[in-house]
């Protein structure tokens, strides 16, 4: 219940304990699973390599128990949608920090579109229930093994994924919004005179809103003095 | 809404059923909207279920349609009570895929606007836990400093709360002479009104016997769980970003960590009182160095990088280049390197990452934004595992959940 | 640049301009006498609605902290007599919707809305509440004005704390003025066709 204040202050005290490098690592990692992993890059000081959808509890397990390497605590789990790499499309990306050598490490398991399963690391981090759980929500990973795979941040009926590079960002179903006016679709016909026409059709129903404005030319039926009303 | 399960009751229930309860998305104590849905023995907690999406609003595929310089905006929605500190950590995750050097009285003056940033963040934790308690009056009392620290936002940024502080490389205009006399006065008067908050609550009888044993979770469970920041140091683990990996020249300051045993509200509430003094700290010494900075040096407000932080107008529309830079600047023509860059600061609510995947364009090809409060909202029913309704409802309150960083 | 509001952070403050600024509340038009005064009903109670009414927060993000400044000793709301809020929508008159609301929240707001008794009023609160704000994504509602009718809408990203309160005088204008025939009317019943409320 007492606060115990250290004095952490100077980081290269930590930095004077790290023996850990990336070197050794990366020579750690090919000694146990030899050429299963590859990629081995340092993009801006962070190891990163990655590794066959198979192994990734394996190699999540081997990390979190050897003694020196210690990859105890899960930062992030997320993915990339690459719709380019056939066969390769979804990229389940773990980075893995080791808190007592203050080293990160990341890593990724590639999987097709087709058949998205990857093993989940629920059973080793719990922090992993829920970054599974919006993996799936925005790319449609399916995590074998989780206890409770359903979507946490978008609304359960939704019936696309929406993070994926084919889905546009903006809500298909408007009907209150003008692509014209904002620089998409086609432009109207008529753009050197008069006002400008709207894509809707002068019979479609208007979204009831109570302050909508009107289209250009009709005439409101709002009282013109707001304050008596009715 | 969770499925039918049969729940067992425990030993000794006088019920025969366990009742549901829906903290519903609109509750008084549900600060943000998230859902939990309680099956209650009586008062006690038997379990636990939460549900969140409630206020998604699709920041990772919003980032992938804008500009680098764009998603500034964007940040400043995740953890809205402390903004800035989100800004700067966008910002230097950009400048660490570019490959930008700062001068340090650009590091050393968005340590103090972080640090200010923390303190505004804190204060609402925890006099939001104090209302949460019953005890209103200290949250009128810090408002009023939190009031003092948005006006100097304003002089720095023009805005209180989503500020969109700060460019790539540096702040926009140098701080003014206003902004530094509201910073001193903050620096003045603020110890005293800590003080008197503190002594509101943390030997009051009443506050100790609510928040003592309410939520407790061992140092190893908060570790796998992923917490970080004030929760996982109120557990015992002494984790901050701003000293496993400095950025911002933080290695610069003499600070200390607060760090708790329990990790019960109490300890959460210690922790982030004694923070908050820490900051001081940390911005008297920032403010000390910066007055301490001569010649050219001290003016200086951002890096000297053309590619990629505008010029100033006058330059723009008297000089050639000045012009050109503008350009490309703008129509994303610059340089962007390829590449993935993980970056992360030390929030409000702990470790905040950015995850960027760049394709050389001017959008990012991913962002994904690593939320700590998302990550250690998973442990809320482990939590309260057992626990009275109420000290359910204190929980809540002393994570500091927000839900804008929440749901993203 | 020096500020001209009296505050007590002002570095360099001025004395308030006291004598030329301060308004008073006009009486209703009426019929004054020894002892009574006679008036139209719906000026008496929108009188006594509009100083009381209670609001409902329904806070949801970042106008939400704009919001509990404008609670706070600064800008206190509770001037306006709006010192009590409800959290439960059965007892409140003003359902003031504050922050971006969601897809999955927007049934949330519709039955919060048809849990209040009538009169009630609708202030949606910055932009996000008001038209989606800068969140166009396939998650956003574009507006509670999708679900629900609304009477006033501040805008600001997020609104500074004088905004709310001068769109709460806003709806303090509407509340006065109101006629006490208005909700039993076909123009407001249509108006809640629209939006499928009965």
């Amino acid at each position: 219940m007492a606060i115990a204040i250290k004095n952490y202050s100077r980081a290269t005290e930590y930095n004077n304990i790290m023996a850990l490098t990336n070197e050794t690592i990366k020579e750690r990692l090919i000694a146990k699973f030899a050429d299963q992993l590859s990629h081995f890059e340092e993009p801006y000081g962070l190891l990163t390599f990655e590794a066959p959808k198979e192994l990734n509890l394996k190699v999540l397990q081997f990390l979190f128990d050897d003694e020196e390497l210690r990859f105890r605590f899960l930062t992030d789990l997320t993915a990339v949608h690459y719709p380019g790499g056939v066969g390769r499309e979804l990229a389940v990306v773990y980075h893995l920090h080791n808190l007592v050598d203050n080293i990160r490490l990341r890593f990724k398991v590639f999987t097709s579109i087709g058949q998205p399963d990857v093993f989940t690391a629920t059973q080793l981090y719990s922090s992993a229930n829920w970054m599974e759980r919006e993996t799936y929500d925005f790319f449609g990973v399916n995590f074998v093994g989780h206890p409770n795979l359903k979507r946490i941040l978008n609304v359960d009926e939704m019936d696309y994924i929406p993070m994926r590079k084919e889905y546009p960002m903006e809500d298909q179903t408007r009907v209150d919004k003008d692509d014209a006016m904002f620089g998409r679709g086609d432009l109207p016909a008529a753009a050197s005179t008069g006002p400008v026409e709207t894509p809707r059709a002068a019979n479609e129903p208007r979204t009831p809103a109570s302050g909508t404005p009107g289209e250009p030319g009709q005439k409101q039926d709002w009282p013109s003095d707001t304050t008596k009303i009715s | 809404m969770s499925t039918e399960h049969h729940i067992k009751l425990p030993e000794g229930s006088i019920e025969k059923t366990t009742t549901t309860l829906n903290l519903g998305p609109t509750h008084p104590a549900t600060h943000g909207v998230f859902q939990n849905i309680v099956e209650l023995d009586g008062e006690r907690i038997v379990s636990a279920e939460q549900t969140v999406g409630y206020i998604h609003r699709a920041f990772e595929k919003i980032a992938e349609r804008r500009p680098l310089y764009q998603i500034t905006t964007l940040t400043d929605r995740l953890n809205y009570c402390s903004s800035p500190i989100n800004n700067m950590g966008w910002h230097m995750t950009v400048e660490k895929l570019l490959g930008l050097k700062l001068p340090k009285r650009v590091d050393y003056l968005r340590v103090i606007i972080m640090e200010l940033a923390r303190i505004s963040d804190h204060l609402i934790c925890n006099s939001v836990v104090g209302v949460d308690s019953g005890a209103f009056t200290g949250f009128l009392y810090v408002m009023q400093y939190r009031e003092l620290i948005y006006e100097i936002y304003e002089e720095i940024c023009g805005s209180r709360l989503t500020t969109n502080m700060g460019r790539i490389g540096g702040f926009e205009r140098n701080f003014s002479n206003a902004a530094w006399e509201k910073l001193e006065k903050f620096m003045a008067e603020y110890p005293a009104v800590l003080k008197e908050f503190e002594n509101l609550f943390t030997r009051n009888r009443i506050f100790m016997e609510r928040t003592i044993g309410a939520g407790p979770i061992s140092g190893d469970r908060a570790l796998n769980y992923g917490f970080t920041g004030p929760n996982l140091r109120a557990a015992g683990v002494d984790y901050d970003v701003r000293v496993h990996s400095p950025y911002s020249s933080y290695e610069d300051f003499d600070f200390e960590i607060p760090v708790g045993s329990t990790g019960d509200c109490y300890d959460r509430f210690l922790v982030r009182e004694g923070e908050m003094w820490q900051s001081m700290r940390i911005i008297e010494q920032a403010y000390r160095k910066i007055q301490d900075m001569k010649g050219a040096d001290a003016d200086v407000y951002h890096a000297d990088a053309p590619e990629y932080y505008l010029p100033k107008k006058e330059d723009v529309y008297t000089k050639m280049e000045a012009l050109i830079w503008h350009f490309k600047i703008v129509m994303g023509e610059t340089q962007i390197p390829p590449g993935e860059v993980y970056h992360s600061v030390e929030g409000g609510n702990g470790e905040l990452g950015f995850y960027l995947i760049s394709d050389g364009g001017r959008n990012p090809y991913r962002l994904h934004f690593r939320r700590p409060c998302f990550i250690y909202y998973q442990a809320y029913s482990e939590l309260t595992q057992g626990a009275m309704l109420s000290d359910a409802i204190i929980v809540m309150s002393s994570l500091n959940l927000i839900a804008g960083e929440m749901d993203a | 640049m020096v500020m001209a509001r009296p505050v007590r952070f002002n570095i360099h403050p001025i004395k308030a301009d006291m004598k030329n600024n301060i308004g008073l509340a006009d009486m209703p038009e009426g019929y004054p006498g020894e002892g009574f005064f006679a008036t139209s009903l719906s000026n008496v109670v929108g009188l006594a609605r509009k100083n009381s009414l209670w609001p409902m927060p329904f806070a949801t993000s970042c106008c939400g902290i704009e919001f509990m400044a404008t609670m706070a000793s600064h800008y206190d709301l509770a001037r306006f007599g709006a010192e009590r809020l409800g959290f439960s929508p059965r007892q409140c008159d003003l359902l003031m919707v504050i922050g971006t609301i969601a897809k999955k929240m927007g049934p949330i707001v519709k039955q919060v809305y048809l849990q209040m008794a009538e009169p009630r009023w609708v202030m949606a609160v910055g932009a996000c509440a008001s038209s989606g704000g800068i969140f166009d994504s396939y998650s956003v509602l574009q507006g509670i004005d999708q679900v629900v009718p609304v009477d006033v809408y501040v805008p600001g990203c997020p609104p500074r704390p004088e905004a709310i309160l001068d769109g709460f005088m806003r709806i303090q204008d509407l509340v006065g003025k109101e006629s006490i025939r208005r909700r039993n009317g076909d123009r407001y019943k249509e108006l809640l066709q629209s939006y499928g409320i009965q």
